[in-house]
């Protein structure tokens, strides 16, 4: 018994050093760029959640294949993008769910990624005598379908986008920001066609369905070409960020935008801290003055099992992120893990009042409160779930992060409470510290 | 010590009374969707300088937006509008600025499309309906042993439900006199209101497992009187140290989850009490069948000899 105790000890005494050691110094690493992934609440970013539209796809490919292309896309624009840490997830069957933490040009990174971004080009329309139409305002009046040529292969293709080798930004005669790009062979050998189709026509140059420009076509090129389309800097290197990914296999439309400042976050970090310290004090306060030296022996394990969820946290950094609702999940599953211990030491100055000896009291006290701590946790843990699930249905990270931090932190207070406040109410009953009833908050 | 079983009418008419008013409250006042349930924009500007609240009113209605609702929470304003795109966003933006002569920092920015919401509400009726059939089924298994396990379960869901409908009728009258809105994460809290209901509830049930299996009384009313008396100090205690840290997170805790945060504090303190006062006094009732009993305070119910 007593050799089970102290090694029992020892594995603790490990465990917790190996956390410490995670997670100190506290400032520098818990926060730093290697510590705690913090959510978008808290560290200020923008969530997007894209709904595709499945109808739109090419009948050839299935909705997965489809949904999977899109996602590739939309992570190389985002790459392109530059954005720290972004995660891309697929939610259900045709929704995509984005994070980008600490994103400026929110409406920028909108446009560049959620745009299709396909690449086209339309011929001039000509009524029956040959003649160019033009609308009211005297514009040039373009065909609705994208132009074809025939392939290689002998079959009318259209000439997008995805025959692009590759496309680049450059600066025009102005010095302004014209788009250059370059055809593979097939696309040099349709794009050929349509150059000497339209020689000295006008040809749009479309991405979806908007007209770019429509310049003269002055000869008939094949492999590369230029855009020049009153860009900004953004605008020109947006578009070849799109060019250069592919156009998105089915069009997505934006269903949940959700935007925190990052000094919103650092506010709401900072406030969650103090509620934090101001509540633990209270709880030990308490425990200390109803529980006694029980009390104290629940305090070390509070401590401890604080640490063990800090360095839960840092440890699987990569797959948990630490979210406001997740802050408050934290704090309460700490008023929660002293629940287990108050249902064993209520038990424990039951048994001590029905006159049982401190050892006997204390093995009573834990296999008596077991049943009560599991069935009553396991409530929890059904909660837990369904939110779990919940929170998945739509872009609510918070209710993810809430469901998930009170699932680790209630499981982990039933180890603390079972494995580490036992061992160490045995540890001091077999040192026969103290004999009086009253440290054990029980009125002879 | 308390007579918890033997004073049940007494009991079972505060949590009718408490009750009563929260259903009324729920039917008449309702409670207030916010943007997850209902869809559009909601954001929390701040403005370089300040300005005046009335100022701003007027100039959404001049952008078009006469839908807009503007609140005050501390030096920032909160605005709630259809839903809008990155597009008119940024129109928005800028045409309050230029007519306000004054910087825009977007403290935060959520727009939900109607679609969404209209799921996300669907989805949180159905979350909170497989939570009591789960906790149901659960409780039935954990209690299989004792005669009529159902009824064990049945009794912690009415103990649920009475504190789920405390929390939302709470929430109807605040939403009608203080504008208070629920959120995604006000059903969160709500789901996690029930998941410590019924925990307390189990707490209550083991220790009247334990003392049926004790054979210490042949009478189930002290049972289980007996049971709530052994169990009432640590549920307390747990409900005060738990009480503790929502407290702090209450007060200290910053508006972003406030309303989160008081889901949980009113949960918590109708779910001690309806562990303690429902749950229990509910399962001798039915027992004994004394239903008659239990409401014999209505006046048109005959009383018991």
């Amino acid at each position: 018994m007593r050799r089970k105790t102290v090694s029992l000890c020892i594995f603790i005494l490990v465990l917790f050093g190996f956390a410490l050691w995670s997670i100190v110094p506290v400032n520098a690493k818990l926060l730093g760029p290697n510590g705690l992934r913090l959510g978008l609440d808290l560290k200020g970013g923008s969530q997007l959640l894209y709904e595709a539209d499945l109808s739109k796809k090419n009948p050839s490919v299935t909705d997965a294949e489809a949904m999977s292309a899109v996602i590739g896309k939309i992570q190389r624009r985002v790459n392109e993008y530059g954005v720290a840490e972004p995660t891309i997830q697929k939610q259900g069957t045709d929704r995509i769910l984005l994070q980008l933490p600490g994103i400026e040009d929110i409406n920028r990174a909108i446009s560049l990624i959620g745009e299709t971004g396909l690449l086209y080009f339309a011929e001039q329309e000509f009524d029956e005598y040959g003649k160019p139409v033009f609308d009211e305002e005297g514009n040039p009046v373009f065909e609705d379908e994208p132009a074809e040529a025939v392939s290689k292969d002998g079959n009318a293709e259209e000439l997008t986008g995805k025959y692009l080798k590759r496309a680049w930004r450059d600066l025009g005669a102005f010095n302004e920001p014209i788009v250059r790009f370059e055809w593979d062979s097939e696309g040099a050998h349709l794009f050929e066609q349509i150059t000497e189709r339209n020689l000295h026509k006008q040809l749009a140059i479309l991405v979806d369905e908007k007209v770019i420009s429509a310049p003269v076509v002055q000869a008939i090129i094949g492999g590369s070409g230029q855009i020049k389309g009153n860009f900004t800097l953004d605008e020109a290197e947006d578009l070849v960020t799109q060019l250069n990914s592919g156009a998105l296999d089915v069009p997505l439309e934006l269903i949940d935008q959700r935007d925190v400042d990052a000094s919103l976050g650092a506010d709401s970090v900072r406030k969650s801290i103090l509620a934090a310290e101001i509540g633990l004090i209270l709880l030990l306060l308490f425990m200390l003055l109803y529980y006694r030296l029980p009390g104290l022996i629940a305090c070390i394990s509070l401590g401890i099992y604080g640490v063990f969820l800090l360095a839960i946290f840092r440890v699987f950094h990569a797959n948990l992120t630490l979210t406001l609702p997740g802050i408050a999940a934290a704090i309460l599953s700490l008023g929660m893990a002293v629940d287990a211990n108050i249902l064993i030491f209520e038990r424990l100055k039951e048994e001590l009042r029905a006159g049982r000896t401190l050892g006997a009291a204390v093995e009573a006290g834990f296999n008596r409160a077991w049943t009560a701590i599991r069935d009553s946790n396991i409530t929890t843990f059904i909660a837990c779930f369904i939110l779990f699930w919940l929170g998945g249905t739509f872009g609510a990270f918070m209710v993810r992060g809430f469901a998930l931090t009170l699932f680790i932190g209630v499981a982990l207070s039933m180890f603390t409470a079972i494995v580490i406040t036992r061992t160490f109410l045995r540890l001091i009953v077999s040192s026969r510290l103290p004999a009086s009833l009253a440290a054990y908050g029980v009125k002879k | 010590m308390i007579d918890f079983v033997g004073r049940k009418k007494w009991f079972s008419l505060i949590s009718a009374v408490v009750v009563i008013v929260a259903i009324i409250s729920l039917a008449v006042f309702e409670l207030q969707p916010g943007i997850d349930f209902t869809g559009g924009t909601s954001m929390t500007l701040h403005f370089t300088p300040q300005v005046k609240q009335e100022q701003l009113r007027r100039e959404l209605t001049n952008l078009g937006h006469p839908e807009a609702i503007v609140q005050k929470s501390g030096e920032d304003f909160l605005i709630r509008l259809k839903a809008i795109s990155p597009q008119e966003r940024e129109n928005f933006t800028e045409g309050l600025e230029t007519s306000l002569g004054s910087d825009i920092t977007a403290r935060d920015y959520n727009t939900i499309s109607p679609s969404i919401a209209t799921e996300t509400a669907r989805n949180a009726g159905i979350a909170v309906m497989i939570a009591a059939v789960a906790m149901l089924l659960y409780i039935a298994w954990a209690f299989r042993r004792m005669p009529n396990p159902f009824r064990w379960g049945i009794c912690a869901i009415i103990a649920l439900i009475h504190d789920v409908l405390i929390v939302t009728g709470i929430f109807s009258i605040l939403g009608q006199i203080a504008n208070v809105e629920i959120n995604a994460m006000f059903i969160t809290g709500l789901l996690a209101v029930v998941g410590y209901s019924v925990n307390n509830t189990v707490v209550v049930f083991d220790r009247i497992r334990e003392n049926m299996a004790k054979g210490i009384s042949r009478d189930f009313a002290v049972v289980v009187n007996d049971s709530l008396i052994e169990t009432v100090a640590r549920s307390l205690n747990t409900s005060l140290t738990t009480l503790c840290v929502v407290l702090a997170l209450f007060l200290f805790g910053g508006a972003t989850i406030h309303l989160f945060v008081s889901v949980l504090l009113i949960g918590l303190i109708a779910g001690t009490y309806s562990s303690l006062f429902v749950a229990g006094p509910l399962l001798v009732t039915w027992e004994k069948r004394e239903w008659g009993q239990l409401f014999s305070w209505l006046p048109f119910v005959k009383k018991p000899a």
